[in-house]
């Protein structure tokens, strides 16, 4: 069995009126992750993502699903794949149970009423299944997208931009569906906007600006590798300016003179917590508590955008 | 082959019928009682027979064949067109479906509300008309080609149309009046000698002509002639989706 369940290999996407989406694009996700694709509006997300899926011809390069091109094996390629899509694309004069049917046997499965109930049930839907769709919440509709993509069993999900809109209730079912998921071995890319979504549940992310990806690393090491850190100091008494012993460390007082900020790098040579800890206890000032703080996922990808500037 | 695939989309365009049955079955069997009631009863009464058939019985053909054309077309387009405009054709795009997959789902779907409906026609005709079909077996041979050929006259429509008023220009503006100057309501010999020819450029005119054969044994034009015809536009508007499909025209960029 390939390692690789998606394996992106220098593709390229320029669209007919010649905007070049895609540069040289090379990506790996392993079987079994969850993979988060971040970027701004018109990075390329949604372009890579309907290339993988069949909705967008291929411009240069190569693309493999499951060891499978999705041009010349197109079939054992795309059964592989479920899609969520951005937009609430459905038939709306539908109802819920038969456009589950129409997507399972779409994608070449035979009917399985039994798993169709299971999906139905595990996103609060199977009360709704007699339902006509364009009678449900917009938040119900996404939940019927999400059923869709899974009504075939496929081994990749891709939810793209899957909770914009959507309520607290349906992000959190969601996010217990993909953990369900992912126990059973499917691997499940999104792209996200929530920043912090991916923080929380990503194996790894991959950063993409102006069609070409910048990063993909796991969680922890994007983090550890480019994360910052704050010592924060809180004072017994508040100070006004710096004692001579902290002289030569970069330190800022908050603005009720009762706390001292302290950036730093984790890992690296330019780190003197230590130093500062000894210099501030020399100095004679009463602590009342101490502070790490981790620069958030957001932070790392805001300064990574603006380098790729 | 994906066969599930086909039925799923041939059974969920069925279906999409089902959910409108007045405008899929009820509305064309009303406006073609009201044919038979104006053109039949009122206008055809005082009409001579035509090749030995009643005037009544003479336009059953024609009008099957106008009704199948006009909603054949608008029918298969619009089930196309539906998902397209919604965005819901992502799903079968990215299914493991070839194109001809596809086409026989959608086309297949058509064709057969179609059939169904024609059959509906010919009941509802004997409410009216006494008639009976010589050779009903050239009969259906007929009609399903002529289903499955604007059936998919309707697919490649729904696939180039880019909105609703595009959609309904062929059917309205083009079929329609092809179908009703095609000799629904006349046999072309009740014509001046230049219409009579001029009219042969209009393909309709094969089609009912080969179709009315079927029922009374006469004919505008040979029997062979409009198997000919009908055939060719067979092949031309399944060339004509094999291109789009090839080049991906207005269905992928």
């Amino acid at each position: 069995m390939e390692n690789h369940i998606i394996d992106v290999r220098n593709l390229s996407k320029q669209y007919p009126s010649g905007f070049q989406a895609l540069k040289q694009v090379n990506l790996q996700i392993k079987r079994g992750e969850i993979f988060a694709l971040l970027g701004p509006n018109g990075a390329g997300k949604t372009t890579l993502i309907s290339i993988i899926c069949g909705l967008v011809n291929v411009g240069e390069g190569q693309v493999l699903v499951g060891g499978y091109d999705v041009v010349k094996q197109y079939r054992q390629a795309r059964k592989q794949i479920g899609l969520v899509p951005q937009e609430l694309a459905i038939d709306v004069f539908a109802f819920v149970w038969d456009t589950m049917v129409f997507s399972r046997g779409v994608f070449g499965k035979p009917r399985d009423d039994a798993y169709l109930e299971e999906i139905l049930r595990a996103l609060s839907l199977w009360d709704k299944r007699r339902a006509k769709i364009q009678f449900l919440s917009g938040g119900m509709k996404r939940r019927v997208l999400i059923a869709k993509a899974l009504a075939h069993e496929p081994e990749v999900l891709f939810l793209d931009e899957p909770t914009a809109g959507v309520d607290v209730e349906l992000r959190r079912d969601m996010w217990r569906l993909v953990e369900k998921l992912r126990q059973r071995g499917t691997t499940i890319i999104l792209t996200t906007h929530y920043i912090e979504e991916a923080e929380e549940i990503a194996d790894r992310i991959g950063i993409i600006n102006h069609g070409e990806i910048l990063l993909v690393d796991n969680k922890q090491d994007l983090m550890k590798k480019l994360g910052r850190k704050q010592l924060i100091l809180q004072l017994q008494h508040p100070i006004t300016q710096l004692p001579g012993e902290l002289n030569g460390f970069v330190l800022h007082i908050g603005q009720d003179g009762k706390t001292l900020t302290y950036d730093y790098v984790d890992n690296q040579p330019t780190n003197h917590v230590t130093e500062v800890l000894a210099a501030i206890h020399r100095s004679g000032i009463e602590l009342s508590d101490v502070q790490t703080k981790q620069s958030t996922l957001e932070q790392i990808f805001v300064s990574l955008l603006e380098e790729s500037k | 082959m994906n066969w599930y695939a086909i039925k799923a989309i041939y059974l969920s365009e069925l279906h999409r019928s089902w959910r409108t049955p007045l405008q899929s079955i009820a509305s064309p069997v009303l406006s073609t009682s009201l044919y038979f009631i104006v053109f039949g009863s009122a206008i055809g009464s005082a009409m001579t027979e035509i090749g030995g058939v009643s005037y009544g019985a003479f336009i059953i053909p024609g009008l099957i064949m106008l009704m199948v054309l006009t909603e054949t077309t608008s029918n298969a387009s619009f089930g196309i067109y539906m998902p397209k405009w919604s965005g819901a054709i992502y799903e079968v795009l990215s299914a493991p479906v070839s194109a001809f997959e596809i086409v026989v789902g959608y086309v297949g779907a058509a064709a057969t509300k179609s059939i169904i409906l024609a059959m509906l026609i010919l009941l509802t005709a004997k409410l009216f008309v006494d008639y009976s079909i010589l050779h009903p077996l050239w009969m259906m041979l007929f009609l399903v080609l002529t289903c499955i050929t604007f059936s998919m006259l309707g697919f490649i429509l729904g696939v180039v149309a880019d909105g609703f008023e595009k959609l309904q220009v062929i059917p309205l503006m083009v079929v329609t009046p092809l179908a009703f100057l095609g000799g629904t309501f006349y046999s072309i010999s009740m014509l001046p000698e230049f219409w009579q020819k001029v009219t042969l450029f209009n393909p309709v005119v094969y089609l009912v002509s080969g179709f009315r054969w079927s029922f009374y044994g006469t004919a505008d034009v040979s029997l062979t002639f409009s198997l000919m015809m009908i055939t060719a536009f067979l092949i031309m508007f399944m060339m004509f989706i094999w291109w789009i499909f090839k080049t991906g025209y207005k269905v992928k960029v």
